[in-house]
């Protein structure tokens, strides 16, 4: 299989990236890693007639700490998070998932930063951001903002990123608490038909769904009781307030289900850890 | 049509390409080495794995321009001359392989970890070859494999 045809641009500075993209707006698709672009192409279910490579692009993929915060460059592979002494150390549950990403050749090429701009309701990323708290630097032509992940997952594919803006770092607040990640993969793409992760804190905690919705969530009810000291039992609110929808991967009930189970498995690890 | 040079097996070769060419196809069509197979086209089965740069990446899944410049080593650059690699003897030992398709794949894979995990465990060879599909062995005699490579290169 062949993606259509495009021309094809190797940016060589950020600056040079955003130029190309203000040149060809919605024309244009920008290239991390390619996992999850590429295969949409190959697919045909994207065909830009633009592409804009960031692999050259030099100094995105830096991974350091400094003030309380893990910064991670948006060209930085799955393997490098997943591997990275800083990570590890310092934002333990990001390596954790980084690391449940596809497999190992998947890891090797796909990047934090494009998977999180692709947003795949199946990620395993997404969770992990809201569960920690982190946010994304978007860089625009007239300067950069800072988005949290409450805010930046919008809906199916959707993203906060605005027109002519590039998802350039992550950003994670340190934290050495105990945290979890519990996954029941797709056995074929390696997706998550369901994935929960969970940061405890002082009293209470962040939990976050992906794969079983239509956008990865906060599960507002097991936080909540949670923060009321009901320890694993909290993993039986996990469906309260939750719409799942019925496709070809189950019915409403058996998501449901499934959230409660991983949600379970998630929170019996952390508590375990702490 | 834009012009890349990718060191391929310790030889550089420079093609003018589509951009949309997939490495997969450069090596196979536009450099005829086709030991490195497409099982599923689909970023799964990991027939297709070659070395990029040094780390085992699904070429189906990388336009040959993104290899451009880069370093690229295909199950065709394992032997030395009539010497097989000491994966390639062990799959042939072990009964690693029955029809074969997948066994490009599996040692490009089973190269890379033994390369930073030179004495791993079997969770870990099992980790390592997540990525890589076989429809005929059940794997086990795979595992072997990797086991007995891994033995040989110690003692070498
Ligand atoms: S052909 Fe590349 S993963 Fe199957
Ligand atoms: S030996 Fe036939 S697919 Fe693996």
């Amino acid at each position: 299989m062949y993606p259509a045809s495009f021309a094809y641009h190797r940016a060589t500075s950020v600056s040079h990236a955003l130029e190309l993209l203000a040149t060809y707006g919605d024309d244009a698709k920008v290239l991390a890693g390619g996992h999850s672009l590429l295969p949409v192409m190959k697919l045909r279910f994207a065909a830009p007639a633009h592409l804009i490579d960031l692999g050259r692009v030099p100094g995105m993929s830096g991974i350091t700490e400094s003030g309380g915060v893990v910064t991670i460059g948006a060209m930085a592979r799955h393997a490098d998070v997943a591997s990275s002494a800083v990570v590890r150390a310092k934002a333990p549950l990001l390596a954790e998932v980084a690391g449940h990403i596809g497999d190992p050749m998947i890891r090797n090429m796909g990047t934090i930063g494009g998977s999180l701009a692709h947003a795949d309701p199946a990620a395993d990323l997404p969770a992990a951001m809201l569960a920690l708290g982190a946010s994304v630097v978007l860089q625009g032509k007239g300067g950069s903002r800072t988005v949290g992940a409450d805010q930046f997952f919008v809906d199916t594919f959707q993203t906060a990123l605005g027109a002519g803006e590039l998802l350039v770092a992550v950003q994670v607040p340190v934290s050495s608490a105990a945290c979890a990640y519990a996954k029941h993969p797709d056995p074929a793409s390696g997706y998550a038909i369901a994935g929960v992760a969970i940061q405890l804190g002082a009293s209470g905690g962040r939990v976050a769904l992906t794969g079983l919705a239509p956008r990865p969530m906060r599960l507002a009810a097991v936080e909540a009781a949670l923060a009321a000291g009901a320890g694993a039992a909290a993993a039986d609110r996990a469906a309260d307030g939750v719409e799942f929808i019925e496709d070809a991967r189950g019915s409403a009930a058996y998501k449901a289900n499934l959230a409660r189970v991983f949600t379970q498995r998630a929170l019996t690890a952390a508590l375990a850890r702490k | 049509m834009t012009q890349i040079t990718i060191t391929v097996n310790g030889k550089a070769e420079t093609r003018d390409v589509e951009p949309r060419t997939l490495l997969v196809h450069f090596l196979r069509e536009e450099l005829r080495l086709t030991g490195t197979h497409v099982g599923c086209d689909t970023s799964q089965c990991g027939a297709c794995t070659v070395h990029l740069d040094g780390r085992a990446v699904k070429s189906c899944t990388v336009l040959a321009v993104q290899a451009d410049g880069g370093a690229v080593t295909t199950i065709e650059g394992m032997a030395r001359g009539e010497v097989m690699h000491p994966l390639q003897a062990a799959f042939k030992e072990e009964h690693g392989l029955q029809c074969g398709f997948c066994t490009p794949g599996m040692i490009m894979s089973a190269a890379d970890l033994l390369a930073r995990t030179p004495q791993p465990t079997e969770a870990e060879i099992r980790g390592a070859l997540e990525g890589n599909l076989c429809r005929c062995t059940g794997y086990q005699n795979i595992v072997r494999a990797v086991q007995t490579a891994a033995r040989t290169m110690a003692k070498a």
